[in-house]
C-alpha cells in the first residue's frame, strides 16, 4: 500500500503523520493515539467525531486525512490547558451534560467553534447549532444548558482579562 | 431482604409509619447534585471505553452476515479468505461447537428459549452469522469476507407474526432442539410448530362477572413499531489470552458477569478460565444486556493466540444486533358510568424476531408492569412473542413496558373521553394507592388468592398534582384555528419496577486505605447513567466522608463482588443497597478501632466528613489516622467489608406525563411543543443525575412517538441502516421541558430510592396520541405518529 507523509498542527504541536491516502481524518486521528474524537456513525450523520480545522468545525469520519495537510488542527484533547479544563468543558461537566460521554466531545468542539461566532447565543441559536450533533442520552436539556452556561463563563473570563 | 423496616407479608401501611421512615435525617452527599466522578475524562475525551482498548498485536474481526432472511448453508469454502495475505483464521459452524444457548444477559437460569447457536448451518434473518474473520486489520477482515464461498438453499421465510402462527409457516426453530439443560423446565421454546417463542396468561378475580356490571366496554387495538436503542457506542471487545492462558474479554457489556457465564457455556471453557472486564460504556438501554460480540472475539482469540478485537460498524447496529420488540396490543375493558374501572384486559403479539433472547420476559412486562396501575375487579393479560424472519428484539429501556403503557394509556384515555370525563380526574379515580397489592403478582397460598407485592410508597397523586398545575392542565390555552395550526393536551401516567423481583444481587465490596480513601469495587455497571456516581454518593453517605475519599472501581469479574448487572432500572436500589450495607459495616470496624483508641463505644461515636466524633465531640482522629492505625500500628488489620443486596420486592417509581402538541393540518406534522415530566423515584440521590434521566428517557419516547421505526423490505432488509434515514430527536424536535423530582420515601430503598432509569420512557408516546386527540379529535392507534398517518386520518391522503 503507497504511504503518504503529511505535516500540520494539532493541538499547537507540529507533527509528521504517515497515512494511507484512502485514511479518513478519524482515522489518522485514531492511529496516532488521539482517541478523545469518537467513529459512531462513520458517514456524517451524528457530528459525533467533530474537529476543528482551521476554525472551522468539521466531521472527522467524513473527510480524508490527507486534505489536512498544511493545516491548523483542533481536537478535544487540546481544549485543557496545563490541566485547567475550558470553560465549556468544565460547563459540560457542572450541569450534568455528559451521560455515557460518547457524543460528548462531538458536542464540546461544535460548541466551541459556535461560540467563537455567536458568543452571546440565545437558547434558541445554541439548538440550531447543535442540530446535528446525536445524543441518545440526555434529550439535549443539560448540553443546551451546559453552552448557554459556557457562553456566560467566558464572557466572565473575557471581562477579568487572560491575566486574572 | 436487609432492612430493617421490612416485614415478611406485609401489612398495611399506615400513614404514621410512613412518616416515621421519612424521618431519616439530612444528608450531606445523599440528594447533592455533585459532579459526576467520570465527569472530567468524558470532557476532555480521555481514551476509558472498550473502544479504545488495545492489546499489542491485536487482530481485528470481521462477521459474515446473511444475504437472506431465511436459508440453509449447502456448501461453505473459506480457502480463499484464508489464503489472503493477513488473514489469520476464519471460522464457520465447521468450527465451532455446537451449543444451544439464549444470548440474553439474564439471570441462570435465563427465562428465554435456548435457540441460538454461535454459529449454525442455517440462517435466519438477513444479518445472520455465518463467519468470522480475524486478520491484521479491519479492511483486510472486511476484504476476506467477499472472498469466502457459500451456497445458500433458500428457504420460504415469514415476517408477519399473525403469519408465522399459522399452521404451515415456515418454521424457524426444530421442536427437538436439543440443549445441555433440556427437560431441566427452562430453555424450551414454547411452540416450535408455530413459531411462538413465549407464551404468558396472567388472570386474577373474575372478568365475566366484572364485565357484566359494566355500563360501557371500550375495545382498542394499538400498534407499535420495530425500533433501534441507537446507541452511541457501538458493541466493542476485545478479547486475549494471558500468561497463564486464561481469556480476557474487555466488552462494552450491562451484564459482565452474565457474560462470563454464557462465554463458558458457548466456547465450552470451565468459568474459572474467563475474566470479564468492563470499562467505561458509551450507553447500553438494553442493547447490551446481551451477549453479542464477545464469543466471536474470544473464539478467535482462542484460534490464533492473538488478541482479537470486534466493533459493530453503524450498519451492523441498525441490521444485525438488537431492537425493541414490535407489537399489536388490543384492549377490551369494562367501567361503570361514573368512571369506576371493573376489569381490564390486554391481548398482545409480539415481534420475537428470529431468536427469543428476552422474547418471555419482554412480552411479559407489557402486561405485567402496566395493568397494576389501576385498580379494578378483575384482570386478564395474555401475550405471545412470535418468531420470524427478521432482526432480533431483545431488551430496551422499559423492557416491554412502552409498548403496553402506550396501547393502556391511549386506552384509559379513550375511556375516559367516551365517558365525558377529564382524562387526568379518570386517572385520580382508579389509579393504585400507597399500600395497594399487585394485582399481576398473586399466587394461590393455602387455598386463598395473595399478593407477593405490596405498593409501600406511591407518589403518583403528587406527581399528578404538581405535574398538572406546573402544566397548567384544564386551563385555557390557543388551540388554533386550523389554518393550519390545532393544538391540544394530553397526559398519562405510568410505572415501573426497581430490580426484578427475586431475581437480582448486587452490591460492593469496600477496602480502606491509608490515606483515608476507600476504594469500591462494586460489581454494578455504570453504562452512562451514573451509577458509580450514585454509588460512590451511597457510600460517601454512609460511611460520614466527602466524595473525593471514594474511588470507584468497574467491573472486573475477577475482583469485583457478583452482580446481575445494570438492567431493570436495578443498580440504585438493589446495587445501591448493597454499597450501603457494605459501607455500614466498613464503618462499624473504623468506629471499633477508634472506640477503642479513644476508650468510647463504637455504637455511641460516629464519622462526620471523615472526622471521628464521640459523644463529647468532634476527637483528634480523622479516618486516615484509624487507617493509618489498623495498617501500621497495634490494630493490625485490613478494614474492608463487602455487602450484597436482595430481594422479592421491587418498588415502583412512578410517572405522570403531560404534553402540548401542535399540529400543522397541512403538512400532518406534529411538534411537542411542552413537556412537564413529573417522576416519583423515593429518593433523588443524585438530582441533576435523575433529572438527566428523565430527558434522555423522554426523548428517546418522543421518538418513539413521532418518527423512529426500523422498516424492511419485501426480503425482509432493513431499509433506514443510519441515524438520520432512521430519525432519532434532535435539539430541534425537543419541545420546553420541566421535569419534577416527587420523592415518596421508599424504605426498603437506600436512603428511601426507588428508581429512574425506565419509567420516564412510557408516557410521552400515549401522551402525544391523547393529545393530538385533543387537538383533532381524532385518535391515532398506531406508532409512529407520522404525517402520512395524520393526513390519512384527515382524509387528505
Amino acid at each position: 500500500m503507497p504511504e503518504l507523509d503529511i505535516a500540520l498542527r494539532v493541538n499547537g504541536r507540529a507533527v509528521k503523520w504517515r497515512i494511507e491516502p484512502g485514511d479518513t481524518l478519524l482515522e489518522a486521528l485514531h492511529a496516532h493515539y488521539l482517541r478523545g474524537t469518537k467513529l459512531i456513525c462513520g458517514t456524517g450523520d451524528c457530528c459525533g467525531c467533530g474537529v476543528i480545522l482551521d476554525g472551522i468545525s468539521i466531521n472527522a469520519c467524513c473527510m480524508l486525512a490527507a486534505q489536512a495537510d498544511d493545516r491548523e488542527l483542533l481536537t478535544i484533547e487540546g481544549l485543557a490547558e496545563d490541566g485547567k479544563l475550558h470553560p465549556i468543558q468544565e460547563a459540560f461537566a457542572e450541569e450534568g451534560a455528559a451521560q455515557c460521554g460518547f457524543c460528548t466531545p462531538g458536542f464540546i468542539m461544535r460548541a466551541y467553534a459556535f461560540l467563537r461566532e455567536q458568543p452571546r447565543p440565545t437558547e434558541a441559536e445554541v439548538r440550531a447549532a447543535l442540530a446535528g450533533n446525536i445524543c441518545r442520552c440526555t434529550g439535549y436539556v443539560k448540553p443546551v444548558a451546559a453552552v448557554l452556561r459556557a457562553a456566560e463563563m467566558m464572557q466572565v473570563e473575557q471581562e477579568k482579562g487572560p491575566h486574572e | 431482604m436487609n432492612s430493617e423496616y421490612y416485614e415478611p407479608g406485609g401489612g398495611n401501611i399506615t400513614d404514621a409509619a410512613h412518616q416515621h421512615t421519612r424521618q431519616v435525617g439530612r444528608t450531606r452527599v445523599v440528594g447533592q447534585k455533585e459532579r459526576r466522578v467520570d465527569a472530567r475524562p468524558l470532557v476532555t475525551g480521555a481514551p476509558v471505553y472498550a473502544a479504545e482498548f488495545e492489546q499489542p498485536h491485536m487482530l481485528h474481526a470481521r462477521v459474515l452476515h446473511s444475504p437472506h432472511a431465511h436459508a440453509n448453508i449447502l456448501y461453505i469454502d473459506t480457502s480463499r479468505a484464508l489464503a489472503l495475505p493477513g488473514v489469520h483464521a476464519v471460522l464457520t459452524y465447521q468450527d465451532v461447537p455446537r451449543v444451544a444457548h439464549s444470548t440474553a444477559g439474564q439471570p441462570y437460569p435465563e427465562t428465554s428459549p435456548y435457540d441460538a447457536y454461535l454459529l449454525d448451518k442455517r440462517v435466519r434473518y438477513v444479518g445472520d452469522w455465518v463467519a468470522f474473520v480475524a486478520a491484521e486489520s479491519p479492511a483486510i477482515a472486511q476484504e476476506a469476507l467477499q472472498l469466502i464461498e457459500v451456497e445458500y438453499e433458500v428457504l420460504p421465510a415469514v415476517f408477519d407474526p399473525l403469519e408465522a402462527m399459522r399452521d404451515g409457516a415456515p418454521q424457524l426453530h426444530e421442536t427437538d432442539i436439543t440443549h445441555p439443560n433440556s427437560g431441566k423446565h427452562f430453555g424450551d421454546i414454547y411452540d416450535a410448530a408455530h413459531n411462538i417463542a413465549a407464551h404468558e396468561e396472567i388472570a386474577h378475580g373474575d372478568f365475566s362477572a366484572a364485565m357484566r356490571e359494566a355500563d360501557l366496554v371500550v375495545e382498542g387495538e394499538y400498534r407499535v413499531p420495530y425500533i433501534s436503542h441507537g446507541v452511541l457506542e457501538p458493541h466493542v471487545c476485545v478479547a486475549y489470552l494471558d500468561g497463564y492462558e486464561r481469556l480476557i474479554v474487555v466488552s462494552s457489556t450491562q451484564v459482565p458477569y452474565h457474560t462470563r457465564r454464557q462465554l463458558a457455556a458457548v466456547l465450552q471453557l470451565p468459568i474459572s478460565r474467563i475474566r470479564v472486564v468492563k470499562p467505561r460504556v458509551g450507553g447500553g438501554f438494553g442493547s447490551k444486556q446481551e451477549m453479542l460480540l464477545e464469543p466471536v472475539a474470544a473464539a478467535l482469540a482462542l484460534k490464533t493466540h492473538r488478541p482479537v478485537r470486534i466493533e459493530y460498524s453503524r450498519q451492523e447496529e441498525f441490521t444485525a444486533a438488537r431492537f425493541r420488540h414490535p407489537m399489536m396490543i388490543r384492549m377490551r375493558s369494562g367501567v361503570k358510568s361514573d368512571g369506576t374501572l371493573l376489569a381490564i384486559s390486554m391481548h398482545s403479539i409480539g415481534n420475537a424476531g428470529a431468536y427469543g433472547t428476552h422474547s418471555f420476559t419482554v412480552t411479559r412486562s407489557t402486561g405485567h408492569k402496566t395493568l397494576c396501575l389501576y385498580r379494578a375487579k378483575a384482570y386478564f393479560f395474555r401475550a405471545d412473542a412470535v418468531y420470524t424472519n427478521l432482526p432480533i428484539t431483545g431488551a430496551m429501556r422499559g423492557y416491554g413496558a412502552p409498548q403496553g403503557f402506550f396501547a393502556l394509556e391511549s386506552h384509559i384515555d379513550e375511556i375516559a373521553r367516551r365517558l365525558g370525563m377529564d382524562p387526568l380526574a379518570f386517572r385520580r379515580k382508579n389509579h393504585v394507592q400507597r399500600g395497594d397489592w399487585d394485582p399481576m403478582e398473586m399466587e394461590l397460598v393455602d387455598g386463598a388468592w395473595r399478593s407477593k407485592r405490596q405498593f409501600r410508597s406511591c407518589g403518583l397523586p403528587q406527581c399528578l398534582e404538581r405535574g398538572a398545575e406546573a402544566f397548567g392542565w384544564g386551563q385555557p390555552f390557543d388551540r388554533g384555528d386550523g389554518k393550519p395550526i390545532l393544538r391540544g393536551h394530553g397526559m398519562a401516567t405510568a410505572m415501573q419496577g426497581s430490580g426484578v423481583a427475586s431475581f437480582e444481587l448486587g452490591g460492593a465490596s469496600i477496602k480502606l486505605n491509608e490515606d483515608g480513601s476507600f476504594n469500591v469495587m462494586t460489581g454494578a455497571t455504570d453504562i452512562g447513567q451514573g451509577s458509580d456516581t450514585i454509588l460512590a454518593q451511597i457510600a460517601a453517605e454512609a460511611l460520614g466522608v466527602g466524595m473525593d475519599k471514594i474511588i470507584m472501581h468497574s467491573v472486573d469479574t475477577d475482583s469485583s463482588i457478583f452482580d446481575y448487572g445494570s438492567y431493570a432500572s436495578s443498580t440504585t436500589y438493589i446495587s445501591g443497597g448493597g454499597v450501603k450495607i457494605a459501607a455500614e459495616r466498613v464503618r462499624k470496624q473504623v468506629l471499633e478501632v477508634a472506640g477503642d483508641m479513644l476508650d468510647c463505644a463504637p455504637e455511641d461515636m460516629s464519622i462526620v466528613d471523615g472526622v471521628i466524633y464521640s459523644p463529647r465531640g468532634p476527637s483528634n482522629l480523622t479516618v486516615a489516622d484509624i487507617a493509618n492505625e489498623t495498617l501500621y500500628g497495634k490494630h493490625r488489620q485490613q478494614i474492608m467489608a463487602k455487602g450484597d443486596f436482595w430481594t422479592d420486592d421491587s418498588p415502583a417509581p412512578f410517572f405522570a406525563q403531560f404534553v402540548e402538541v401542535e399540529v400543522d393540518t397541512e403538512t400532518g406534522q406534529v411538534r411537542v411543543t411542552k413537556a412537564v415530566n413529573a417522576l416519583d423515584l423515593g429518593k433523588a440521590i443524585n438530582p441533576t443525575l435523575a433529572s438527566g434521566q428523565v430527558e434522555g428517557a423522554v426523548a428517546m419516547a418522543l421518538g418513539y412517538a413521532l418518527s423512529e421505526e426500523v422498516q424492511f423490505d419485501e426480503q425482509g432488509r432493513v431499509r433506514d441502516a443510519g441515524f438520520v434515514d432512521y430519525k432519532v430527536m434532535s435539539t430541534l424536535d425537543m419541545p420546553q421541558m420541566t421535569t419534577i423530582l416527587v420523592e415518596d420515601t421508599e424504605y426498603t430503598g437506600p436512603f428511601g430510592a426507588k428508581s429512574a432509569g425506565e419509567v420516564p420512557t412510557n408516557g410521552m408516546a400515549p401522551a402525544v396520541a391523547n393529545a393530538i386527540e385533543d387537538a383533532l379529535g381524532i385518535r391515532i392507534r398506531s406508532l409512529p405518529i407520522t404525517p402520512e398517518k395524520i393526513l390519512q386520518a384527515l382524509g387528505k391522503l
